[in-house]
């Protein structure tokens, strides 16, 4: 693993930080009022955040192309995902199509 | 639970020791954020980079926060216990909930459910993942963007949201080649602005949509989202 000091920092922040977020909504609930558009905004921040990441974990490996097996694998499972398939059949179904292109010789 | 074992087994499968989904899954308890982290260290982004990243997408239990009426996490120690327990699923149930006690009842409930299932499932994933070494051939690699689409997929049915989401990943794909790791997935973030003119356009997004050429008026009505902040607006 990469330098585990830093990676611990890394997560006492997320952890110490998201629980900032649940308790100062409670706090400061008698207080203000959150504009629904804001949100709506960070709603999408977060959608967004999650869709780069699909993106780049499946098409990319470095600072290249990752090859075509992976994303054939993840199109499935998000094609299957998007038909409302069970989590599990997703997921499985990615790794399968990754996996048996690959057997096929696809890179 | 399946999200959690999934969890578990990509984390150590990306070289990450145990205790690693073991601890985040018990501290963090929020999923997707956890997903963003293991994703952006893994891809040798940095840790901190990485945590700011998850802090965003736990922004939204702030809100959850303001929608819970008083009362349903208690008072004192019950009260930090119970905001702990705060996620999407316990907002959900709690809120669609008529009188406080069944609120209560539903939050607590869904809460500790969730407290057992996700770091469970997630120990569970990193002990079978541990036991795999090959993770290429069995195509274990497209597990982990599959199962950030499929966490993803509700939100994007809605068209708006759709269309930042496709941006930003454009725009995470573009700079890849060029900028540090990690640091492509925060640039997605560009595509917020997209949405900023999005429905009830205030001045300020009015005049961001005239800056772009484009019409506030052509903004799509907010999706009936499954998550509270939507569908429970309280105060």
């Amino acid at each position: 693993m990469k330098d585990s000091t830093l990676v611990i920092a890394g997560m006492a922040t997320l952890a110490a930080g998201t629980y900032a977020f649940r308790l100062s909504g409670q706090v400061l609930r008698a207080r203000v009022s959150f504009p629904p558009r804001a949100a709506r905004l960070l709603e999408g921040a977060a959608v967004i955040l999650l869709a780069a990441l699909v993106a780049t974990t499946a098409l990319t490996q470095g600072h290249g192309f990752s090859g075509f097996a992976r994303p054939a694998g993840v199109l499935a499972g998000g094609v299957l995902a998007w038909r409302k398939a069970p989590f599990l059949v997703v997921v499985i179904t990615a790794a399968a199509v990754t996996a048996v292109a690959r057997l096929l010789g696809v890179p | 639970m399946a999200i959690g074992l999934s969890y578990g087994a990509i984390a150590v499968t990306s070289g990450f020791p145990l205790w690693v989904p073991a601890a985040q899954s018990v501290l963090v308890l929020a999923g997707a954020s956890e997903f963003l982290f293991i994703g952006i260290v893994t891809a040798g982004g940095s840790p901190l980079a990485a945590a700011l990243a998850g802090l965003l997408v736990n922004a939204r239990h702030l809100p959850y926060g303001l929608a819970l009426p008083p009362g349903v996490t208690g008072r004192g120690w019950r009260r930090l216990a119970g905001t702990h327990v705060m996620n999407d699923e316990s907002v959900v149930f709690a809120l669609a909930q008529d009188d406080l006690p069944r609120k209560r009842a539903a939050y607590w409930a869904c809460g500790f459910g969730v407290l057992i299932c996700w770091p469970g499932g997630a120990v569970l994933g990193a002990l079978i993942g541990s036991a795999v070494h090959d993770t290429g051939t069995f195509g274990l690699d497209a597990m982990f963007p599959a199962v950030i689409l499929a966490l993803i997929v509700p939100d994007l049915r809605d068209r708006m949201t759709l269309r930042a989401a496709l941006a930003g990943a454009a725009v995470a794909l573009i700079a890849t080649p060029f900028v540090p790791a990690g640091l492509p997935v925060l640039l997605a973030l560009a595509a917020v602005l997209l949405l900023a003119r999005a429905p009830a356009a205030t001045a300020g997004a009015a005049d961001a949509a005239r800056e772009a050429g484009q019409h506030p008026a052509a903004a799509s009505s907010p999706a009936a989202g499954s998550r509270p902040v939507q569908s429970g607006r309280a105060p």
